[in-house]
């Protein structure tokens, strides 16, 4: 194998890690601002300017903290549970491009560790996987909350995956190829090239699907602090509690760069703002608005998701599909 | 919004085993109600108004200055003059004398029994107050002491602020009641919560490693 592709996916997988996982504690500190003004409060504000250095110190005190196994916990799948959250959610970014191409003196970086030719398949699989992470957690946990938290885990699962699958098969119609580079690519031609604008039933199904699978607000079933403590996680603590947290947040940038590619028209660029700020941008504003709903909406209850999935917007995708199809044809 | 909530007709009917079950007469019964309810509810996009009432919010609380939160050591939300905290003794604005005539009233009507003077005669034949101290420790801020006070000597200032960590900084006799020049020739008083002889000995700096 080439020695420098070698050497080059090594330092990008370096600098994905690196970066989201910094992001992603970044993100906890954007997240309780938001929140706080929202509710007319400061949020975090004394440690650092505005608070910033807060996210340090939830680090040390995340780090420092026992590592504490319940005495009736299953001990390897506890303790392994967390590791696949984190893990599926930093795999998942392999076939995401998050910024256009560059070139560094001759040498042409794509910022995407893994082109594979399945990307999105890849990307969605992934993401899936990590919810054995809560499912796990909450069966090994020998807790009856946290019992409930991986039955929801389930509830969950079984719930949006299959409308995240049928709400991009459409995109994907008029695409024809699963590369999220090819998508990108598809999109070249400005605001009116974007996918939202063919496809805003897509989008929208994708987006609420996209909830589902974060466990943001509308349906964080899994931990509902009101109903069942912590959920999954109730018996966690320590970093390992912090590995779920940084796999959610990963997954959360995961989905928003996804939207962000498959309809806002991905790192293309806009107008006179070059794609790679452009993309930036699309990802923060669509962040922006999982913060604002977590403010806003309230939770509903897992026969609600259930419902909701599969009486309502499976339906829809479907019919969307069948549209979609059509107007191919045509 | 809010307007378009309609009455329910809600009538009741009691059961033959005496339960009473309600009658909400607005759910919908047949499959294309439901369906109906589902649609008005989708399309009233009252979930924008939900997002709409938080992004005003913000905006109201960052640029508007309406933010709730009062950064508690550094601002101080105004108390009402009305307030009883830690007690003040006041003197006489024309001639600068204590108010207080060394009556005693509010040493016996404490019913937590921590009020204490002393009082003697002075150069000029008036009775004058010696020593006064409260152990803050033990008063309850009945107020039954600055009722009693014949004087309007007594009162209860806004000073609410005496958490501390020790239980000799609960006198507050220095820095409230008896004048500093006097502090020298002050004299303890035993009792629940009173400092103990050797309390300057166990007084010790605030520790700084919170």
């Amino acid at each position: 194998m080439d020695p420098i592709y070698f050497l080059e996916t090594i330092v990008k997988i370096l600098v994905v890690l690196l970066v989201f996982s910094a992001l992603a504690g970044f993100t906890t500190y954007f997240e309780r601002k938001v929140l706080a003004f929202m509710q007319r409060r400061l949020g975090p504000v004394h440690v650092g300017p505005a608070g910033l250095l807060q996210v340090l110190c939830d680090g040390i005190k995340l780090f420092t903290k026992e590592d504490f196994v319940p005495q009736n916990a299953n001990k390897p799948i506890f303790m392994i549970a967390p590791v696949i959250t984190a893990a599926t959610a930093f795999i998942a970014m392999s076939a995401i491009p998050f910024l256009p191409e560059f070139t560094i003196g001759n040498h042409t970086v794509t910022p995407i560790i893994s082109d594979v030719n399945v990307g999105l398949l890849f990307v969605l699989g992934v993401m899936a996987t990590g919810l054995y992470g809560p499912l796990l957690a909450g069966m090994a946990s020998g807790n009856k909350w946290a019992l409930l938290g991986g039955a929801r885990t389930a509830i969950q699962l079984l719930s949006y995956e299959i409308v995240t699958g049928l709400s991009i098969l459409a995109p994907l119609m008029l695409i024809g190829s699963l590369s999220l580079i090819d998508i990108n690519n598809y999109q070249t031609g400005g605001l009116t090239d974007w996918l939202i604008w063919t496809q805003p039933v897509a989008f929208i199904l994708f987006l609420i699907a996209g909830f589902a699978e974060t466990n943001r607000t509308p349906f964080d079933l899994l931990e509902h602090e009101a109903e069942i403590i912590a959920g999954y996680a109730t018996e966690y603590s320590g970093m390992r509690w912090g590995m779920f947290f940084i796999g959610e947040y990963a997954n959360l940038f995961t989905i928003s760069f996804l939207a962000a590619i498959i309809f806002l028209g991905g790192f293309n660029d806009l107008w006179f703002i070059p794609g790679g700020i452009a993309i930036i941008l699309k990802v923060m504003l669509l962040i922006f608005f999982f913060l604002w709903t977590r403010a806003s909406w309230p939770h509903v209850r897992p026969d609600q998701l259930m419902w909701l999935c599969w009486k309502v917007l499976m339906p829809i995708a479907v019919i969307n599909i069948i549209v979609t199809g059509v107007v191919i044809m045509l | 919004m809010g307007t378009h909530i309609e009455e329910k007709e809600i009538t009741q009917t009691v059961e033959s085993d005496g339960y009473i079950t309600v009658h909400d007469g607005k759910y919908p019964d047949t499959g294309w109600k439901e369906f109906k309810q589902v649609m008005s509810r989708t399309l009233k996009t009252e979930l924008f108004g939900g997002l709409k009432i938080t992004f005003n919010n913000m905006i109201d609380a960052l640029f508007k200055n309406q933010m709730h939160t009062i950064r508690y050591p550094i601002e101080k939300l105004p108390i009402s003059p009305r307030y009883r905290a830690v007690h003040k003794i006041l003197g006489l604005l024309e001639s600068g004398n204590n108010r207080c005539i060394g009556c005693g009233l509010c040493e016996k009507i404490c019913i937590a029994n921590c009020i204490r003077m002393d009082t003697k005669i002075d150069e000029n034949s008036r009775k004058e107050v010696s020593e006064y101290t409260i152990n803050l420790g033990r008063c309850i801020f009945c107020g039954y002491c600055a009722e009693v006070c014949p004087e309007l000597a007594i009162v209860h200032g806004g000073r609410y602020e005496n958490a501390s960590e020790q239980r000799a900084h609960f006198v507050l006799k220095d820095d409230l009641l008896t004048p500093l020049d006097f502090l020298k020739d002050q004299k303890e008083y035993p009792g629940f919560g009173a400092p103990s002889d050797d309390a300057d000995d166990k007084i010790q700096k605030t520790p700084l490693a919170y």
